[in-house]
């Protein structure tokens, strides 16, 4: 886990990587979801609440960039019970409160934790942007970078802080693969030649259980948390 | 005193969550009150010499030791609409959350026991000023300066206007910034003694019902 040593004076918890919560309790571990407009962010958040909200207590902050969009439609298709959806606002700036600013992002995850806890999960939704948004590591625990196969089979190649040092790369929409001529197989050795021994999952969240590997890559970093 | 801490505590690039706020520019956008950097100037400087200086006594009254409770009391009281309490509350909180790393103080601490979920941001932002070993007229100076740059930066966003054009605008508002912190210092001074009522009570009553209307927006691009 990518975890700072935090200064502390004696007073209550202020920074924000503190692994413990001012109760003493271990607080959520945070996973990003980043990636550019329409790669199927939220898609893969609702398909992940899906996979594992029996087996863990989790929420989800989402960053829309000019409306309530992306949580509106978490709340739509009832993935998670209202209380466990927060909306940040983010100024025009979507990489801004993810990285330069985390504050108001902060604050939406400790008061998920207050309000809806105790959680062992917060995902935290970017809104789209570009390929160099990547969350500051005061924010999240680790990062999940979103393309897709119909913005261009050329992304993996081209590379920037999202496809190269996000903690897993997730090429979704295969399945539209064949129709806008996109080839997975140079995709996948792209993506492995930028990332070295990161991972890479590509999915299609069309067919049953779409998110299985991300849902147990998530799990992977759950069991490490509470280690 | 540091001229330092004071650069590092007005920089708009201090990680408190201004980015996300326009000071109302969204909405006098939207009602087509703000249409160029002429236009801008005159509403950056109604907000300045309102909600500008009322920020800027609070500031400087809490950097001088006026107890934050009846400083937050004094702001509710000051500030009509409900949404933007909310936000000078979350300001606030968010701004606490950044002083507390950059100048960890035995204030900001009590400060965030006091009130966990924030206290009106320009109570908070003199405290911080004590924090950091600056004074009342660097703390009027930071809430001035904000109360016209926030519109001034989201104008250049909504409407794409030259950002060079709104520099200027705040390049020729500076004089008057500084008759708004002189005036507010001075109204600190007499609350350290006469209380809180000393502080001004300057309103703009279209920034506050344009804010109440703002925050029904389905689309937005800033939180205020």
């Amino acid at each position: 886990m990518h975890l700072d040593p935090s200064p502390s004076h004696g007073g209550p918890a202020a920074v924000s990587a503190d692994v413990r919560r001012p109760d003493g309790g271990r607080r959520a571990l945070r996973i990003g979801l980043g990636g550019p407009v329409g790669s199927g962010k939220t898609a893969t958040v609702a398909a992940l609440c899906r996979a594992l909200r029996d087996e863990v207590s989790l929420a989800v902050v989402t960053n829309d960039i000019y409306t309530r969009e992306d949580a509106e439609f978490l709340l739509r298709e009832a993935v998670l019970p209202p209380e466990r959806i927060t909306a940040v606002e983010t100024g025009a700036c979507p990489h801004t409160a993810i990285r330069d600013d985390i504050s108001a992002n902060l604050e939406a995850v400790e008061d998920l934790e207050d309000e809806a806890g105790p959680l062992d999960l917060i995902l935290v939704e970017s809104g789209g942007d570009n390929l160099t948004a990547t969350f500051s590591r005061g924010l999240v625990d680790a990062q999940i970078f979103v393309i897709d196969v119909a913005g261009g089979d050329d992304i993996p190649r081209k590379g920037g802080p999202g496809v190269t040092t996000a903690d897993l790369l997730v090429v979704n929409k295969t399945d539209l693969a064949p129709y806008v001529g996109s080839d997975l197989a140079r995709m996948a050795a792209d993506a492995r030649a930028q990332r070295a021994r990161l991972p890479v999952v590509f999915q299609s969240l069309r067919g049953e259980d779409g998110a299985r590997d991300v849902a147990d890559w998530v799990r992977e970093r759950l069991a490490a948390w509470v280690a | 005193m540091s001229r330092a801490a004071l650069l590092v505590l007005a920089d708009g690039r201090f990680p408190a969550g201004g980015h996300a706020h326009s000071g109302g520019a969204e909405a006098a956008v939207g009602a087509g009150r703000v249409t160029g950097a002429a236009s801008l100037e005159d509403f950056c400087r109604g907000r300045l010499h309102t909600t500008g200086l009322v920020a800027a006594a609070v500031a400087a009254a809490a950097a001088l030791g006026v107890d934050p409770v009846e400083l937050d009391a004094a702001a509710d009281a000051r500030t009509p609409s409900p949404a933007l309490r909310t936000a000078a509350r979350k300001l606030g909180r968010q701004l606490l959350r950044a002083a507390r790393v950059a100048w960890p103080s035995g204030e900001l601490d009590a400060l965030a026991g006091t009130f966990p979920k924030g206290a009106h941001q320009p109570v908070v932002l003199g405290v911080t000023a004590l924090a950091a070993g600056l004074g009342p007229a660097d703390a009027a100076y930071c809430a001035a300066y904000e109360s016209v740059s926030g519109p001034a930066s989201a104008t250049v966003r909504l409407l794409g206007l030259d950002p060079f054009d709104a520099t200027g605008v705040l390049a020729r508002l500076a004089p008057e910034v500084d008759e708004v912190v002189t005036r507010a210092v001075g109204t600190a001074r007499e609350a350290v003694g006469a209380g809180v009522d000393a502080l001004p009570a300057a309103s703009a009553p279209l920034l506050e019902v344009f804010a109440q209307a703002h925050a029904g927006w389905a689309v937005r691009l800033f939180a205020t």
